[in-house]
């Protein structure tokens, strides 16, 4: 069993530091000693914020919450990767026993236009509720539907809208991409949507306008690296971005509502 | 303070009915004349913003995450109950009330319960409108679950997601509203003041978290939907940034908190693993449909688990509770594992943890059969651990997860501040002592579509309050006295950090009111925690300045009200002289060691009042009446 190993790790830590999201930002270098195998990438970090508090420094910012892989909010590229080296793994999910003694790690934050650097790794994502605001829903108000089970859905077709829709909104598709694309994570929504008969009345609507908000927000465009697809957490696969183009086509250019 | 619970008149069955019919409606063309601030956008918050909008009221919705799709909604994982009885298995609504009742060990109100199980079966048929993915039969039809504690399948699920998935749908209700411009929607910005004009609840102070200026907002109505109160104890498998300031920051202003030392604690979390340890992580209960819990028989065995014969291994709650076995309610699961590790049978190398072990179901089910059921979950626990799970059992112990105290609420939800509403966790709900399982999310959807929708028009149309803007002297005198917090947390300029104070506190909590409570541990708490706040306003280093992005100034304000609030916990477990549901007083326990309530004295939810800085709360009473679920001895065997 691996349980708690007692050896510890000593690493050289080169994390981005900007002051806001007007300065210019630099990697500056910390050495971190006792780093446990069983922290979590987030727990180190905690310990070195600790360790600057105490010595007087300013600690590093990065956005975090629930700290077990579902909430979407840790956002960090390490070594160049986004969420680091763990296939289908956040950055609060990873554990230092993914590291080796004397590793030199470095830390930085997404990279691209639509999410601004707002302090250290901590990013805006606005640029996503937007495009979820433009038509990723089902317009339906409170109150006003029929029973849960008066309309069949196949197993099949609710599994696979569910492998869709566990997007979490980290943006790590993004980070990864070469043209910070933003379309496995709209291709998501549309491809959850477009699976369960709930989605079919505005399924037209629905992709004009989300791509068209994906446009407006700066999001590069998809020209099939897949880097996308390899560095989600969640594994959404890259058939969302199919997904997406053939509803958009079907939507656009065959103009069907 | 007045606790008159409005309960409405008539068979329990008709009163939310008749109660809907007797409510004054605010008419069509005059709700976008009212403005109601919604603060927080989990399942309760961001059901309410959304439908609130749907209904013509303009509303102005805050949380402190960057997205309101972030709430810590998002992490719950087994499951929502709902009486649909699409089983056949002999559910009703009248079940699920009963289940709730009495699983909250007879503490909480049963027309408010009763309600709850009446709206569950519409909360199901919203959320598939959304297009929730539900798990689906082949036949096409909703899959349903049983669940910690009940014995019939009522639990609809998403995965281990469920929380997600029915989050998602209701912030893509709220986004749809943000883009028809009905709400406008203020992400990373923190309550951190109720203003109360006139004795009526007409708005908040808050700071906007990335540039740090403190502003105010004034409405018609505030409902706070703000989440529990668990990191009160430091390590809990609450969200990182989970807090009571909203909460314990509206009880300054006049709100009434009830029975704030309620806490439920989760039996199946993974153990807690080093020092630096900064949260604990919750594998579903749902677990415990297939996975048997044991730990050796004999003290101390340090054998690997596969190397103990079935006769040398105690699945002690099959052992102790045979009808329900790995399903008893979740206090009585936790507090068997603490006894087991207390009587020194735990497990693993910090020998606080008990086995789940799926080898059996593995035989029955097939390796892929339990991957299907609780795939995600094993890989979760694999990524922590580092272990398998599927070759050697999980080792898991108690964690905090859910408070059920929260501020007191009226039958319209609404607090002992006319005009402010309480929804979901925050408030002292329906869940009694003990929560049962799959029913967080059902009560903060319930709350969220179906409750609170209607109770805040009555209030609307039948306040008549003159409208106020932020520029009134009661927000200026607000803003004033949260910019002196802040400059007074920037200039202590100390040498321990937030984390240092938090985590001492925590372990205070945790050792004086956890899992099992006396007098003597309260007693103590109770002297130590103020003496760990003294420190902390002495002591601390908050870096950076006010007026930024400053994550450090943000967790010591929440911090320095924990320190507050605790010692508002242990006060309240120490003067509830009786065990119930998740309060076990160690001095009152059965034979076998159940929980032993005393009825005549403490059938009531206890509310605190403030009274002002270095003065004791007030307590008040609300009793409860059981005349449909008989005050009975729970009984799991």
């Amino acid at each position: 069993m691996s349980g708690s190993s007692a050896a510890t790790m000593k690493l050289t830590l080169r994390i981005w530091r900007q002051k806001d999201g007007k300065a210019a930002g630099k990697l500056e270098t910390y050495k971190l000693d006792a780093v446990s195998p069983d922290m979590s990438f987030l727990e180190m970090l905690d310990v070195l914020n600790e360790q600057l508090t105490k010595s007087g420094g300013d600690p590093v910012s990065f956005d975090h919450d629930c700290r077990e892989g579902i909430c979407g909010a840790c956002s960090m590229v390490i070594n160049g990767r986004p969420h680091g080296p763990r296939k289908a793994t956040t950055t609060c999910q990873l554990h230092m026993r993914s590291f080796k003694d004397g590793d030199t790690i470095t830390i930085e934050p997404w990279r691209a236009a639509p999410f601004p650097v707002i302090k250290d790794l901590s990013v805006s994502r606005s640029s996503f509720d937007r495009i979820i605001a433009a038509g990723g829903f089902v317009s339906i108000n409170t109150g006003s539907t029929v029973d849960g089970n008066a309309t069949p859905i196949g197993k099949t077709d609710a599994d696979e809208a569910m492998d869709y829709a566990q997007c979490i909104g980290c943006g790590a598709c993004v980070a990864a991409c070469p043209n910070a694309a933003a379309m496995l994570f709209t291709g998501a929504k549309v491809a959850h949507l477009v699976k369960l008969p709930q989605g079919q009345v505005e399924r037209s609507g629905r992709v004009r306008n989300m791509v068209a908000q994906m446009d407006l927000e700066g999001f590069g465009s998809c020209t099939n690296h897949g880097e996308c697809s390899e560095a989600c957490p969640k594994e959404i696969p890259f058939d969302a971005i199919v997904m997406l183009n053939r509803e958009y086509m079907r939507a656009t250019v065959a103009g069907k509502e | 303070m007045d606790l008159n619970a409005r309960i409405p008149e008539g068979p329990i069955a008709e009163k939310w009915d008749r109660h809907r019919f007797e409510m004054k409606l605010v008419n069509p063309a005059n709700k976008r004349k009212f403005t109601v601030i919604v603060v927080g956008t989990g399942l309760a918050g961001g059901a309410a913003a959304a439908t609130l909008a749907e209904l013509g009221y303009h509303v102005d919705c805050f949380c402190f995450q960057d997205s309101p799709r972030r709430a810590h909604s998002i992490a719950a994982q087994g499951g929502i109950n709902a009486a649909k009885n699409y089983q056949n298995d002999g559910d009703s609504i009248y079940r699920l009330f009963y289940d709730t009742v009495k699983g909250g060990d007879f503490r909480a109100r049963e027309a408010n319960v009763y309600r709850l199980a009446q709206v569950s079966v519409n909360i199901i048929d919203q959320c598939v409108a959304q297009g929730v993915p539900f798990a689906r039969e082949y036949g096409g039809t909703l899959s349903n679950r049983s669940f910690g504690g009940a014995q019939v399948s009522r639990t609809f699920y998403a995965r281990g997601q469920t929380g997600q998935q029915l989050l998602l749908g209701a912030y893509q209700a709220l986004e749809r509203q943000i883009g028809l411009g009905t709400v406008k929607m203020y992400p990373r910005t923190e309550m951190l003041d109720l203003v109360v004009i006139n004795g009526h609840a007409r708005g908040i102070v808050v700071r906007d978290l990335l540039t740090g200026e403190v502003r105010a907002h004034a409405a018609d109505a505030v409902v706070l939907a703000t989440g529990g109160y668990g990191n009160v104890f430091y390590l809990s498998t609450n969200a990182k940034g989970s807090n009571v300031t909203a909460t314990y920051r509206a009880y300054k202003r006049g709100a009434g908190f009830a029975n704030p030392c309620f806490t439920q604690i989760h039996p199946t979390c993974i153990p807690v693993s080093g020092h630096y340890q900064s949260k604990l992580t919750l594998m579903s209960e749902s677990l415990r449909n297939d996975g048997r819990v044991w730990v050796p028989k004999q003290k101390g065995d340090a054998r690997r688990p596969q190397d103990i014969p079935e006769d040398e291994r105690d699945y002690y709650l099959e052992r102790r509770y045979p009808s329900f076995g790995n399903l008893v309610p979740r206090d009585v699961a936790s507090r068997a594992a603490k006894q087991a590790c207390d009587e020194g049978r735990g497990v693993g190398p910090s020998k606080m943890a008990v086995y789940l072990d799926f080898a059996d179901a593995i035989k029955r089910l097939t390796q892929k059969g339990v991957a299907d059921r609780y795939g995600n979950l094993f890989e979760m626990y694999e990524r922590i651990t580092g272990e398998n799970p599927y070759a050697t059992p999980m080792r898991i112990y108690p964690a905090v997860h859910y408070t059920m105290g929260g501020l007191w609420v009226d039958y319209n939800l609404m607090s002992t501040v006319p005009g402010l509403h309480v929804i979901g966790e925050a408030n002292f709900s329906d869940h009694g002592a003990n929560r049962l399982g799959a029913s967080a999310l059902m009560q903060g959807l319930a709350d969220g579509y179906f409750i609170l929708p209607y109770t805040i028009g009555n209030y609307l149309a039948t306040a008549k309050q003159p409208k106020v803007s932020a520029d009134h002297p009661e927000f200026k005198r607000s803003i004033a006295e949260v910019n002196a917090q802040t400059s007074r947390l920037l200039s202590i300029n100390g040498k321990h950090s937030v984390d240092e104070f938090h985590r001492e506190l925590g372990l205070v909590m945790w050792d004086h009111c956890g899992m099992a409570r006396n007098e003597a541990g309260l007693k103590k708490a109770l002297g130590l925690i103020p003496e760990i706040r003294e420190r902390f306003w002495k002591e601390v280093r908050v870096p950076g300045v006010g007026a930024e992005f400053n994550q450090n100034l943000e967790k010591a304000g929440r911090v320095a009200d924990f320190l507050e609030f605790g010692e508002l916990m242990c006060l309240d477990a120490l003067t509830r002289d009786e065990s119930c549901g998740g309060h076990f007083r160690e001095e009152h326990q059965m034979d076998d060691g159940e929980a032993k309530r005393d009825d005549e004295r403490f059938a009531h939810a206890a509310v605190w009042e403030y009274k002002g800085p270095g003065q004791a709360p007030a307590l008040h009473k609300e009793q409860l009446e059981f005349e449909h679920v008989h005050l009975a001895t729970r009984v799991y065997t």
